[in-house]
């Protein structure tokens, strides 16, 4: 089925310089001059300038999307180069929305880009959502997905949706009048810490590529009302075995948001609903923190007990390939082979348990208190804060 | 049947993406996927045995939860189950 937006009251005039530079679309039927009009009289809002931000922001600013607005609050580090394509070498350490926002209007300097320097919340997500026609979400965590489809059922603005894990992705359009929206594919988000970010799993750096200009086709046929859209289809894509698989999505009449009788008509607190614990601000004195129960151990103290030749028992969770690029000698048993292996780990010495960044690691000694062990620490920010803050020749990855 | 496994539970069931089952219903094909392979049953299922909110299950291209009978709908030898776990990685 197709579906259009809302038609503006009169479409803006085509310069001469749109003219022959959109000259493949016009002569394109599905397009014309009417359809390059409606892209330009379009604002789309992209919620993320990073693996699926970069490809969809480039192809938007190229097909002359009017308007385009821009939501980020992170900066470009080496690690994003992999696959963020929108920023450069030189931009490492600036803000992604600076980097990206400079990269699209080099390519197309007649669009409107609007920089939204926020991080996206329930606090200000429907004030942002209101001035754009659709949203397209690039974004790479359950809590702020859950809310991105929230305010476009709220607010009436189809969700051009992408996600990626590894190099699997999907797609959809969800929050249209008609069709389903996230949640009636996911009434619940999973646990948090059961599926891992990019950071945590890895990625294959084409994939968001791929899932990107995927997302902008679907926001660009919305726009020019034509072609079937992935409006109640979910896209599956296998990049490594190069398969495309559909299935279909309904709108469920039960949905909390968008189904026939709402119980959620406000932005929630999404980061509870995810199930993620706020971080207890850290004390100003020398009492360690205590997360979950577990005492946080820091690479500074850790460093401390090493050099004053004090215990420092510890248990490396990451996956073997991880060890092979840096590790601080401890001893690795990776994290789904723990419950199998306790036999290994000493329950008369402290525990401290380590992993790249402390997410894994925490879960661990959380599961290694629960079986009984009395005294479990976790190394919290994991081998990066240990080559951050403590030997810089351990190398990041 | 061929039950296709997504990418996160793959590590759970021999790496594989994809397993022959043989079975009459969609229950009974989970059964026996979970019994041949206990830590995908955790992933799957709750501890009182139902399907986990974040994990869709479609018989070929339908959701499961849509058909008249749900899991316990037949299943033919040329069917497919997909298990679609929901992902949310973009960055």
């Amino acid at each position: 089925m197709t579906t259009t937006i809302a038609e503006p009251t009169a479409l803006p005039e085509l310069s001469t310089d749109d003219l022959f530079r959109y000259s493949r679309h016009l002569i394109l039927p599905e397009v014309g001059m009417e359809g390059q009009q409606k892209l330009k009289a379009a604002r789309v809002l992209c919620v993320g300038t990073g693996g699926l931000g970069s490809p969809l922001t480039l192809y938007l600013a190229a097909a002359g999307i009017g308007t385009l607005g821009l939501v980020d609050f992170d900066v470009v580090d080496a690690s994003n180069l992999q696959r963020q394509i929108i920023h450069s070498t030189k931009d490492i350490g600036r803000k992604k929305l600076d980097s990206a926002a400079e990269k699209l209007t080099a390519l197309n300097p007649a669009i409107n880009i609007v920089k939204h320097d926020v991080k996206l919340s329930s606090a200000n997500a429907l004030d942002i959502v209101k001035d754009y026609d659709i949203v397209a979400d690039g974004t790479d965590n359950f809590p702020t997905r859950y809310l991105v489809n929230d305010a476009c059922v709220l607010l009436g603005k189809p969700n051009a949706y992408g996600s990626i894990f590894r190099f699997e992705g999907q797609a959809s359009v969800f929050a249209t009048e008609a069709g389903p929206c996230y949640r009636c594919l996911y009434p619940e988000p999973p646990p948090p810490g059961l599926v891992p970010s990019c950071a945590e799993g890895g990625v294959l750096g084409i994939l968001p590529g791929l899932v990107g200009v995927i997302q902008a086709t679907e926001v660009i046929k919305l726009i020019l009302g034509k072609g079937e859209t992935l409006i109640g289809r979910l896209l599956l894509v296998d990049a490594l075995n190069m398969r495309f698989r559909e299935l279909k999505l309904r709108k469920n009449p039960e949905c909390p948001v968008c189904g026939d009788h709402p119980s959620v008509t406000g932005l929630i607190d999404y980061q509870q609903f995810c199930g993620i614990v706020p971080e207890p601000t850290p004390p100003s004195s020398q009492e360690p923190v205590v997360k979950n129960g577990i005492p946080q151990l820091t690479v500074k103290e850790l460093k401390r007990r090493i050099d004053a030749g004090e215990d420092a028992y510890i248990i490396d969770v990451r996956e073997p390939y991880e060890y092979k690029i840096a590790h601080i000698g401890g001893k690795l048993i990776p994290q789904n082979e723990v419950p199998n292996r306790l036999a290994e780990i000493d329950r008369d010495r402290e525990v401290i348990v380590q992993c790249k960044s402390g997410g894994r690691s925490q879960r661990i000694a959380e599961f290694l208190k629960q079986a009984g062990y009395p005294r479990v620490v976790n190394l919290a920010g994991g081998i990066l804060a240990w080559s951050e803050e403590i030997d810089p020749s351990v190398p990041k990855y | 049947m061929t039950i296709f496994i997504p990418t996160p539970l793959r590590p759970y069931a021999g790496g594989r993406d994809a397993i022959e089952i043989s079975a009459a219903t969609i229950d009974e094909a989970l059964q026996a996927l979970t019994q041949s392979h206990p830590d995908l049953r955790k992933r799957l299922f709750t501890p009182e045995g139902k399907l986990r909110a974040f994990v869709n299950l479609y018989l070929n291209d339908e959701d499961v939860r849509y058909l008249p009978a749900k899991d316990a709908s037949a299943v033919a030898a040329a069917d497919t189950l997909s298990i679609i776990p929901s992902i949310a990685g973009g960055g």
